[in-house]
C-alpha cells in the first residue's frame, strides 16, 4: 500500500510543473503559435521564483515573479511571431536561448542552495482518509492548482465565447481577421498565458519538487511539454493524461536510484525523451488523425492584410 | 502629410540580409550595454571586452578560430536543412555522436602512427552524425514524428549515452575517476596550423564545407529542390520533387556536418573524449545559421562573430568580472534582433507623400 | 434621390500598392434598397474599393459619407457597427465549427438563441442552413447563405457581395438573387460585385462600372446592351478565340478507369470511381461546382497522388499504365499540369522566374551531372517572356512581384515550350484579366490544334463552352458521362452540376456507360 501511495502521490507532483506548462502552451497552440521557448520560460520562472522567495521568504511572491518573468519572455516571442512576423520555429528557439542564458545570470548567485520546500499542508479531514488520503490529500497547493487548471482549461476552450475565438482564430487567422476579430491582441494574450504557466511550471520546480536552484535544472521538461500537445493531440484531456504518464517516469527514474537496481542512471535519466520519441512515431503515424485535430495555422507565419 | 509605409520588394536584394545582420548587431550591443550597466560595468568597457579584446592577442584570435571551426561546420549543415523547412535542432547530439564513434576508433587503435587513423576517425565520425540524424529522418519520413522534437529528445539522449561512455567503459583507467578517456595519440589529433595557439586544421574542413555548401546551394539540384520544398512545399509537390528525399536529404547533410564538428572536437583541442565535448556547439549553430541569412558566405561571417562572443564572454569574465551567461545572453539577442528586423528581408520601408500618390500612374 | 442623402457616399477614394494605383479618384453613390453593381475586369480596382468601404484597407485620400454625415472607417469591426455588412468570395468560415458557432462569433449572443434566429431568418429569406452542423461538411452554397445569414444577422443597412455568384451553380445563382431581392425591398443596400453583365443586367438598379482603378462610367444596367457595358468595362474589343475545326480522328491517349481515391486531408473530397478517356487534338471540359473533388482528380492525374494499379483503377497513358508513377516520370513521357493556384504551387513566390522556369523543365537539358545550367535556364525564361507577352521587369523580377494574368502566362507558356501531348489544366483564367485570358485560351486552342490533348477543369461553364469539344460534369467526386459541347447548354450543364448526371444532354439521349 505504501508503494501505492508512493506512486500516486508522486506523480502528482512530478506532473504538476508538466501540467501548468502544457496548459499554457496548449492554449497558445490552440490559438496558432507554437511556443519552442517553454524550456527557456520555465528555466527563467525557475530563476526568478528561487531567487525571489530566498530574498523575501514569500512563496506567493516567488510564483507571481516566475509568472512574471515567463510572460515577459513569452511576450518577446509573441511579439516577433506577431507583429514582426518572423519563423515561429526559430523565434522560439531565439526566445528559448535567451531564456536559458537569462536564468542562469539570475541564478548565479544561488547555484546550489536550498530552500525550505513549499508546505505540503494538504487538505484538512480528507488528509486523514487512510490510503486516500496519504495518496492524494497531502500535496502542497501548488498540486491542486494544477489540477484544477486542467478542467478550468477544457472549460474556456470549448465552452466559452473567448475559446470559440481561439480556436477559430488558431484554425484561420485570415478569416478571424477578415471577421474583425482581434487576432493580434488574442494571440498575444494566448502567449503570454502560456508564458505565464511556464514560468509558475519552473517556479514549482525551483521552490517546491526540488527546492534548489542548479542551472539546467528544468532538463528538457520544456520541450517534452511541447511534446506533449502532439501526443496529446490537442486536446485538454489527453495532453494532462500524458503529463501524468511523463510524471510517473520521472518517478520511475527517481525508484530505480533509490532501490539500488543495477541499471545504468543514464539509461534511466534517459528514458523520458526516449518515451516520447517513440510516443511522437505512433501518435504522429496517422497524418488524417493529426491534421484533423491540430490547429490549422499552427507554426505558419501570420499574414494579416 | 507623409508617411511610411512597410510594402513587399518587388526585386530580392542581396544586401538586406547583410543590413538585417548589422542591425541585429547594434540593437545587441545597446541591450548589452543595458546588461552591462546592470551588472555595475561600463558598457563600453564590457563591448571592448566582447568584441575587441579577444582580437588583441594572437591567442585571443587563435581561440577564435578555433571556436569558429565547429560552429562553422554545423551551421553550413543546418542552414541547407533550414532552407528546406526541416528543423534539425538536435546537432548537439549529433556532434557528440561524432564525437564518440571517433573515439572509439582512436581509443580502439591506440598506439598506432597510422595516417590512416584520422581520415579515419573523420568518416566514422561524419557517418555516426548521419546516422543520429538518420533516426529523425526516418521517423519523420515514415511516421511523421516532428524532427524538432525527436532530434532535440535524440540529442538529450545523446549526452546521456556520453556520460555513461566516459564514466564507464571509456574512462581512462588511470585517470584518477575523472570522467574523460585516455589521450589521442599524435595520428589521432589535427595538427595544429597556428604555432602557439590551440587553432588546429579542421578549420581548414569548415572552409572547404563552406565552398561545397555555396556550390550545392547556388548550383545543385539537389540544393535547388531542397529551397523549393522549403519555400512553396505545394510547389515541389507539384514539380515532382520527393518530400521524403528532401527530409533525408536535409538530416543527413546536417547530421554529417555536425557528426565532423565533433571530430574536430576530439582529435582538436581536447584530445581525449570528456563530458563537456560541446559548450552547446549545436544549439549555437542554430544561431549562426539564422545569422548569417541561411546563405553560406553569411554563415562564415556570422560564425567568426559567434566565436568571438564566445571568447568574449570569457574575457569579459576575467577583466570585468561578469558572469559568463552573458555569452548565452548576448548570443540569443543576436538571434532574437535578427528575427525581430528580418521583415527587412521581403519588404522595405518606404517614405510615401501625397503628391508620390497623385504623380504616380495607373495600372493598365 | 437629391432630396435625402444616399446611404454610402464615396468621393475622390485613391489608393496606391507599390506598383500600382488600385483606386483612382473613386466616387460611388448607394442608396437604401438599392442594388448598385460595381462591374470591372480583375484587376480594375473592385476589391480594393469593397475592402476600404469594410475598413479592412485605408485609402491614400477621399472622403466617404455614411447616411450623410463624414465617417472614417478604421476597422470591419467599425463598418459593422456602423451597419456595414460583407459576404466574402473566398469565404471566412471555419471549417471545424458548426454554423451556429460561426455565426456567434460576429454576432451577439448564446448559441440556443443564435440557433432560434437562424432559423427564422432562414425561413424568411429562403436560405436553408442547419446550425449545429459542421462546416466542414458543407457545400459551397451551404457555405455562402451561412456567410449571407452571419450578415444579416448583425442587422446590416448595407450589404457588399464580393463576386457571390462565381461558385454557384446556375440554379443557386437564382435563389440568390431571389434571397437579394427580399433584403432589398426591406430597404437594405447591396453592392453587388461582378463581371458578369448578364446577371447584372437581370438583378441591379445602378451599375458603377471601373477600369485600371478610375471610374468610367455610372449608368442603369437594365437599359445598356451588354456590348456597350463591354466596351466601358474593357475598354477595347476582345478577339473571340479561333476554334480550328473538328479532327474527329483522335485516338484515346489519357484512359482513366474505375479510379477511387480517399485523400490524406479529411477535408478533401474522395474520387468515386471516375471514368473518362481523353483523345488526341480535343478539349475535354470538366465543369462543376469547386469542391466536388476537381483537385483530387487533377492531383490524381498529374501524378501528385499515385494510384497504384492494384487498388482496382487503372491511369492508361497511351496504352502505358502510369498510376504509379510521380509528376515528374509523367511530364517526362510528354503529361503536363498547369494548376489553378499559380503563386505557391505553379510558381515558387520568392523564386525569380529564371528560377521558375527550372521548376518542371529540369529533364530538359536544363542539368549537367546534378548542376543546374543557369545560362540554359535563363534563356528559357527570356524566351517564354517574350513569346507569351508577360509583363515584368525581365527574367530576374520575383513570381511574387507580378499580376495574376502576367504570371499564369508564363506558366502557361513555360509549360507549353515542352510541347505536352498531354496537358491538364486547372482554372486556366481565373482571376486573370480579360486581355491575358483571351490569349491564354487561344494558346490553349492552338495546342489542341496541334494534335495534342487537354483536360481543362473550370468553374466558368461560359469559358468551357467557348473552348472545349466535350464536357463531363463533377459531383460529389463523381465523373458524368461526357457529352459533346454542341448537345448540351448552360441549363443542362447547371443540373448536372446539382448532380443530375440524366439532364447533362439536351438534344439526344447519348450516354456513356451510366456512372453513379
Amino acid at each position: 500500500m505504501d508503494v501505492l501511495i508512493f506512486i500516486v502521490g508522486g506523480t502528482l507532483a512530478a506532473a504538476t510543473a508538466l501540467i501548468f506548462a502544457a496548459m499554457g502552451e496548449l492554449v497558445a497552440e490552440k490559438s496558432g503559435v507554437l511556443n519552442l521557448g517553454i524550456e527557456g520560460m520555465m528555466a527563467t520562472g525557475a530563476a526568478m521564483a528561487f531567487v525571489v522567495l530566498s530574498l523575501s521568504g514569500s512563496y506567493t511572491l516567488g510564483f507571481v515573479a516566475g509568472a512574471a518573468l515567463g510572460m515577459v519572455l513569452s511576450l518577446v516571442h509573441a511579439a516577433l511571431t506577431i507583429i514582426f512576423r518572423a519563423n515561429q520555429v526559430a523565434s522560439g528557439l531565439a526566445v528559448g536561448i535567451l531564456g536559458l542564458g537569462l536564468s542562469s545570470a539570475i541564478g548565479k548567485r544561488y547555484e546550489g542552495r536550498t530552500v525550505a520546500g513549499l508546505p505540503e499542508n494538504g487538505i484538512p479531514f480528507l488528509s486523514d482518509i487512510p490510503v486516500i488520503g496519504p495518496m492524494f490529500f497531502q500535496q502542497d497547493i501548488m498540486v491542486y492548482l494544477s489540477i484544477l487548471l486542467i478542467p478550468a482549461t477544457w472549460y474556456v476552450l470549448n465552452r466559452t465565447k473567448l475559446g470559440l475565438t481561439i480556436r477559430a482564430i488558431g484554425e484561420s487567422p485570415e478569416a478571424a481577421h477578415a471577421l474583425g476579430l482581434k487576432v493580434r491582441l488574442i494571440r498575444t494574450g494566448c502567449v503570454a498565458f502560456g508564458g505565464a504557466m511556464a514560468g509558475i511550471g519552473g517556479a514549482y520546480m525551483s521552490t517546491a519538487y526540488t527546492p534548489l536552484w542548479a542551472e539546467g535544472m528544468i532538463a528538457g521538461r520544456g520541450w517534452i511539454v511541447v511534446a506533449l500537445t502532439v501526443f496529446g493531440t490537442w486536446m485538454v484531456g489527453r495532453v494532462a493524461f500524458g503529463a501524468y504518464l511523463f510524471g510517473s517516469i520521472s518517478l520511475l527514474e527517481l525508484s530505480i536510484q533509490a532501490f539500488g537496481l543495477n541499471i545504468p542512471s543514464q539509461l534511466m535519466s534517459a528514458l523520458p525523451y526516449l518515451v516520447t520519441i517513440v510516443m511522437l512515431a505512433i501518435i504522429s503515424r496517422n497524418p488524417t488523425f493529426i491534421k484533423l485535430n491540430s490547429p490549422a495555422s499552427l507554426g505558419a507565419t501570420l499574414k494579416l492584410s | 502629410m507623409a508617411r511610411f509605409v512597410i510594402e513587399a520588394r518587388p526585386e530580392r536584394s542581396a544586401w538586406a540580409p547583410v543590413q538585417v545582420a548589422l542591425l541585429a548587431l547594434i540593437l545587441t550591443c545597446i541591450g548589452g550595454s543595458v546588461l552591462f550597466i546592470i551588472y555595475g560595468v561600463s558598457p563600453l568597457k564590457g563591448l571592448d571586452a566582447i568584441f575587441i579584446d579577444p582580437l588583441r592577442s594572437t591567442y585571443g584570435i587563435g581561440e577564435v578560430l578555433l571556436k569558429m571551426a565547429p560552429l562553422l561546420l554545423i551551421a553550413q549543415g543546418l542552414a541547407i536543412g533550414f532552407r528546406a523547412q526541416i528543423w534539425n535542432i538536435g546537432a548537439e547530439g549529433q556532434l557528440i555522436l561524432g564525437a564518440i564513434a571517433a573515439s572509439l576508433l582512436a581509443i580502439q587503435f591506440e598506439g598506432s602512427t597510422s595516417p590512416l587513423l584520422l581520415p579515419g576517425m573523420i568518416v566514422v565520425g561524419m557517418v555516426a552524425g548521419m546516422a543520429w540524424a538518420g533516426i529523425a529522418a526516418f521517423l519523420r519520413a515514415q511516421f511523421n514524428a516532428n524532427e524538432i522534437l525527436v532530434t532535440f529528445m535524440l540529442s538529450s539522449v545523446a549526452l546521456q549515452l556520453l556520460y555513461f561512455l566516459v564514466t564507464g567503459p571509456l574512462r581512462d583507467p588511470s585517470g584518477f575517476n575523472f570522467p574523460q578517456s585516455i589521450r589521442f595519440d599524435q595520428a589521432a589529433m589535427f595538427p595544429i596550423l597556428i604555432p602557439g595557439t590551440r587553432v588546429n586544421a579542421s578549420l581548414f574542413i569548415g572552409l572547404f564545407v563552406t565552398v561545397v555548401a555555396l556550390v550545392f546551394v547556388q548550383r545543385s539540384l539537389a540544393g535547388y529542390k531542397l529551397s523549393v520544398g522549403g519555400i512553396a512545399p505545394r510547389a515541389a509537390t507539384y514539380a515532382g520533387f520527393s518530400s521524403k528525399r528532401t527530409i533525408w536529404l536535409a538530416l543527413l547533410i546536417s547530421g554529417g556536418a555536425a557528426g565532423l564538428a565533433g571530430v574536430g572536437e576530439v582529435a582538436g583541442s581536447l584530445g581525449m573524449l570528456q563530458r563537456n565535448v560541446s559548450p552547446g556547439y549545436g544549439y549555437a549553430g542554430i544561431i549562426v545559421a539564422v545569422l548569417g541569412g541561411l546563405h553560406p558566405i553569411g554563415i562564415l561571417f556570422a560564425s567568426a562573430l559567434m566565436a568571438l562572443v564566445y571568447v568574449g564572454g570569457d574575457f569579459a569574465l576575467l577583466s570585468v568580472g561578469v558572469p559568463n551567461a552573458v555569452t548565452d545572453i548576448f548570443q540569443g539577442m543576436l538571434l532574437t534582433f535578427y528575427l525581430a528586423c528580418s521583415f527587412l528581408l521581403t519588404s522595405r520601408i518606404r517614405r510615401i507623400t501625397p503628391e508620390a500618390i497623385a504623380s504616380e500612374a495607373p495600372a493598365e | 434621390m437629391a432630396d435625402a442623402p444616399p446611404l454610402l457616399r464615396l468621393r475622390g477614394i485613391t489608393k496606391a500598392y507599390p506598383a500600382v494605383l488600385a483606386n483612382d479618384a473613386v466616387d460611388l453613390d448607394v442608396g437604401t434598397g438599392e442594388i448598385h453593381a460595381v462591374l470591372g475586369e480583375n484587376g480594375a480596382g473592385k476589391s480594393t474599393l469593397m475592402k476600404i468601404i469594410y475598413g479592412s484597407v485605408r485609402p491614400d485620400a477621399g472622403t466617404v459619407e455614411w447616411n450623410g454625415s463624414q465617417v472614417d472607417i478604421q476597422s470591419p469591426a467599425m463598418a459593422r457597427e456602423l451597419g456595414i455588412g460583407m459576404v466574402f468570395q473566398h469565404f471566412s468560415l471555419f471549417e471545424t465549427l458548426t454554423a451556429a458557432e460561426n455565426i456567434s462569433l460576429a454576432v451577439s449572443g448564446t448559441i440556443p438563441e443564435l440557433s432560434r434566429r437562424i432559423r427564422e431568418a432562414s425561413a424568411r429569406f429562403g436560405l436553408d442552413v442547419e446550425p449545429d452542423a459542421r462546416v466542414q461538411s458543407m457545400t459551397v452554397g451551404e457555405r455562402q447563405r451561412i456567410e449571407i445569414l452571419r450578415c444579416i444577422l448583425q442587422e446590416p443597412r448595407l450589404i457588399i457581395m464580393d463576386e457571390p455568384t462565381s461558385v454557384l451553380p446556375p440554379q443557386g445563382i437564382a435563389k440568390l438573387f431571389e434571397t437579394l431581392r427580399k433584403l432589398a425591398s426591406e430597404g437594405i443596400g447591396i453592392i453587388f460585385i461582378s463581371h458578369k453583365l448578364e446577371e447584372i443586367r437581370a438583378l441591379c438598379d445602378t451599375a458603377t462600372i471601373m477600369r485600371g482603378g478610375r471610374v468610367v462610367g455610372v449608368c442603369d444596367p437594365r437599359e445598356e446592351d451588354a456590348r456597350s457595358l463591354t466596351r466601358l468595362m474593357i475598354g477595347r474589343e476582345i478577339a473571340r478565340p479561333r476554334h480550328g475545326a473538328e479532327r474527329g480522328d483522335g485516338h484515346p491517349v489519357l484512359e482513366v478507369t474505375g479510379l477511387n481515391h480517399t485523400p490524406e486531408n479529411p477535408f478533401a473530397t474522395p474520387l468515386r470511381d471516375v471514368h473518362l478517356t481523353l483523345r488526341s487534338g480535343e478539349i475535354l471540359g470538366i465543369a462543376g461546382v469547386s469542391g466536388n473533388g476537381q483537385d483530387s482528380l487533377t492531383q490524381a492525374l498529374a501524378g501528385e497522388i499515385e494510384t497504384p494499379d492494384d487498388r482496382g483503377s487503372t491511369v492508361m497513358l497511351e496504352g502505358k499504365a502510369i498510376g504509379a508513377l510521380g509528376p515528374y516520370a509523367r511530364r517526362k513521357l510528354g503529361l503536363h499540369f498547369i494548376p489553378e493556384e499559380r503563386l505557391g504551387r505553379g510558381a515558387v513566390p520568392i523564386h525569380t522566374l529564371s528560377e521558375n522556369s527550372g521548376l518542371t523543365t529540369y529533364h530538359r537539358g536544363m542539368v549537367n551531372w546534378g548542376f543546374l545550367n543557369l545560362g540554359r535556364r535563363r534563356k528559357l525564361a527570356a524566351e517564354t517572356i517574350e513569346r507569351m507577352d508577360v509583363r515584368c521587369g525581365g527574367t530576374e523580377s520575383t513570381a511574387q512581384s507580378l499580376s495574376g494574368g502576367n504570371l499564369q502566362k508564363f506558366i502557361v507558356g513555360r509549360e507549353l515550350a515542352l510541347a505536352p501531348r498531354v496537358l491538364i489544366v486547372s482554372q486556366p483564367t481565373w482571376g486573370v484579366d480579360v486581355g491575358a485570358a483571351a490569349a491564354i485560351r487561344q494558346q490553349l486552342i492552338d495546342l489542341r490544334d496541334s494534335g495534342a490533348a487537354l483536360l481543362v477543369v473550370s468553374e466558368e461553364l461560359e469559358e468551357l463552352l467557348e473552348i472545349c469539344d466535350r464536357i463531363q460534369v463533377m459531383f460529389r467526386g463523381r465523373l458524368s458521362g461526357s457529352v459533346p459541347v454542341r448537345d448540351t447548354d448552360m441549363d443542362h450543364l447547371g443540373l448536372a452540376m446539382a448532380g443530375d448526371f440524366d439532364a447533362l444532354n439536351s438534344s439526344q439521349t447519348m450516354k456513356e456507360p451510366a456512372l453513379g
